[in-house]
């Protein structure tokens, strides 16, 4: 069975003050119909810009290799009447600031009832009755007001609400949806993917996931894929990556973050600052903040290994550490330094 | 027992008038110790913000006290004296410093300029202590000497950190101030955050919405819905064993291993 969507060896460089500088490497990735995929990463990593790239919506001058194709067909070669339905139809976008996406001085009614007049060329009429049911599948009490209010009189929650109202609208078969959740507080984070979940399972959406929270994409995601430096470095199934990742960023996240059940007298935090695919240096990008890393590490750019059924890795040690990465951290208190004297030690063996 | 260094009782703020009237902040009381660190979390529009600007005399309450060491804040200062140390001793940190700060001015002459308000000193003097508030939030002499968009989120969050710390605060309150950073920024912070409290004695009022950053930063915890307090004690009690719905609605909103948003009925 071919995937819906099938990213395949993506390079993209974008031109920044006349030179091109890269932003994603060598991208590979793959999302059935109807199932959800996790994208995760921290800032810069490249997750806006897979994207966007999917989308067709990157900037001028930017300078694209490897491969987009959607049901079979290659994104890059669309155009005309066959893009404008990809884009208006095939997939649709969430993004993280809904109040950016909107304009201020229009009604939520305008903005709604405007993708389907122009898209699906609906009469005014039946579009605003379509609008008042596309608010009310997505629990928004009240719809006919809502669609009179401007922007501003409505929360984030709410908005977030519309605007995935608005994207399931022309049914699209993809959804990319940019961090939904990241500026929402935790009770309105569930009540917009407990909607999102619903929305797709009715009409049988994909659904390519972006987050910086590893525990929400292993929540809600069937495989995720771990970006860095604008490069895989692991995918696997979603709930297995916390507890057995496949590469040592993975853990390192997964050791960084507090606990909700658990104070710890200091937490494992990952020395450096996450870099971009144009800063990394040549070798595996992570190496420099990697504790585990050798010699071997910052010769060549690791490829992505298979492990077993389980997924894969751009990690040339990872046969070595599997089973091994949450053992020890690498926090800076005194019993912890000596665990990672010893998983150093043994590393070196 | 000594005095708490922070009390408040019955603290009010309503907005607006007539039929516009909110009330941002109902009758709220908690109590800061020396050294002690609390937490505020509630969902947006609780009132956490509207409280920690009362507390910094940012916003005049409508009602309630506000007793640093015993004196009312909500009252006129006595002397000029007594009005500068108000503004010294409480500071604060927001979620985005990059608009707090002045894009023009080095990252050193900030601090040096926050230093020159609150004590007279040497230019050698400011000198030293700059370089030290540097190295106790990890910023180098080539970041102090840069401009605010030449750093990271992380790095400015380090000098907002900084230039708070540079009046020799009694009390920092941070609102959301790591909330928008990356899960190993953030760690790199709450590290940080945590050796500064063993070395200079501050105490911390830690506004947050993410319940296991609370966990990890303070002692006591108390949760604010629609401006009031709903549940308040020692963080491990709260977290572990809420006793209200809406905290209880808090936790399992936290994403998990098979967790289940749909299910989450919100009163
Ligand atoms: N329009 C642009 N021109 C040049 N570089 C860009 C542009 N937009 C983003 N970038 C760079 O591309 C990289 C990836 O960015 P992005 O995909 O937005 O990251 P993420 O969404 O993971 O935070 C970053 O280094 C960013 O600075
Ligand atoms: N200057 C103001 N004028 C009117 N209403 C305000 C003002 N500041 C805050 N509010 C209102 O007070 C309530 C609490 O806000 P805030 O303290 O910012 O909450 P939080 O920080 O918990 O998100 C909200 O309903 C908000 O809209
Ligand atoms: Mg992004
Ligand atoms: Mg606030």
């Amino acid at each position: 069975m071919t995937a819906l969507l099938n990213v395949n060896g993506l390079t993209v460089k974008l031109p920044v003050m006349g030179e091109l500088r890269t932003v994603l490497r060598d991208v590979d990735l793959e999302l059935e119909a109807g199932k959800t995929l996790g994208l995760v990463g921290e800032s810069g990593s490249g997750k806006s810009m897979t994207v966007r790239t999917i989308a067709r919506l990157l900037p001028d001058g930017a300078d694209v290799k490897g491969h987009v194709r959607f049901d079979g067909a290659e994104v890059f070669d669309l155009r005309g009447e066959a893009l404008r339905r990809y884009r208006a139809g095939d997939v649709s976008m969430v993004f993280q600031d809904a109040r950016a996406h909107t304009n201020p001085v229009r009604r939520m009614g305008d903005f709604l009832t405007e993708a389907l007049c122009t898209n699906d060329r609906m009469p005014r009429r039946a579009a605003e009755a379509k609008a008042i049911q596309l608010l009310a599948d997505v629990g928004i009490s009240d719809p006919e007001r809502r669609l009179r209010q401007y922007p501003h009189e409505l929360s984030g929650g709410l908005l977030q609400r519309v605007m995935i109202a608005a994207s399931v609208a022309v049914r699209p078969r993809l959804i990319l949806a940019d961090e939904p959740t990241t500026a929402l507080d935790v009770t309105t984070q569930a009540e917009v993917m407990s909607i999102l979940a619903r929305m797709q399972a009715e009409y049988g959406m994909a659904v390519l996931f972006i987050t910086h929270d590893l525990e929400l994409a292993g929540a809600v995601c069937d495989d995720t894929i771990v970006l860095y430096a604008g490069q895989v470095v692991e995918r696997q199934r979603s709930t297995q990556l916390h507890r057995d990742p496949l590469h040592p960023y993975t853990a390192a996240l997964v050791q960084a973050r507090p606990e909700i059940g658990h104070r710890a007298r200091r937490l494992p935090a990952i020395p450096g600052h996450p870099t971009t695919a144009y800063e990394a240096p040549g070798g595996c990008a992570f190496a420099p903040r990697c504790r585990f890393a050798q010699d071997a590490c910052r010769r060549a750019v690791p490829s992505l290994l298979q492990i077993g059924e389980q997924g894969s890795t751009r990690c040339i040690r990872m046969p070595d550490l599997h089973g091994r990465l949450l053992a020890t951290t690498g926090a800076g208190d005194e019993a912890s330094d000596h665990q990672r004297a010893d998983a150093a030690e043994e590393a070196t063996r | 027992m000594s005095a708490p260094l922070l009390a408040v009782e019955n603290l009010t703020k309503r907005f607006g008038s007539g039929r516009t009237e909110t009330t941002a902040v109902a009758d709220v009381s908690f109590e800061l110790a020396s050294g002690g660190s609390l937490g505020i979390v509630g969902e947006s529009g609780s009132g956490k913000t509207t409280t920690a600007r009362m507390i910094i005399g940012l916003e005049k309450p409508s009602g309630g006290r506000i007793l640093f060491r015993g004196e009312d804040r909500t009252q006129p200062a006595r002397t000029a004296k007594a009005l500068r140390e108000r503004g010294r001793n409480v500071q604060i940190v927001f979620q985005d410093p990059y608009t707090s700060l002045d894009r023009r001015q080095r990252i050193g002459d900030c601090l040096a300029e926050v230093l020159g308000v609150h004590f007279k000193l040497s230019r050698d003097e400011t000198k030293r202590r700059v370089r030290g508030l540097g190295e106790l939030v990890g910023l180098d002499e080539r970041q102090l000497n840069s401009l605010p968009k030449a750093l990271s989120g992380g790095q400015r969050q380090r000098v907002a950190i900084a230039r708070a710390l540079a009046a020799e605060p009694e009390i920092l309150i941070l609102d959301e101030a790591v909330s928008a950073l990356d899960v190993s920024i953030q760690a790199q912070i709450l590290n940080l955050l945590s050796d500064i409290r063993d070395e200079r004695g501050v105490s911390y009022l830690f506004i947050s919405h993410d319940l296991a950053v609370i966990r990890q930063v303070c002692d006591d915890t108390i949760v604010m819905r629609h401006g009031a307090v709903v549940e308040q004690g020692a963080t491990a009690a709260v977290l572990d064993d809420p006793h209200h719905a809406y905290t209880r609605l808090l936790r399992d909103s936290v994403p998990r291993d098979g967790w289940d948003p749909a299910s989450l009925a919100r009163s």
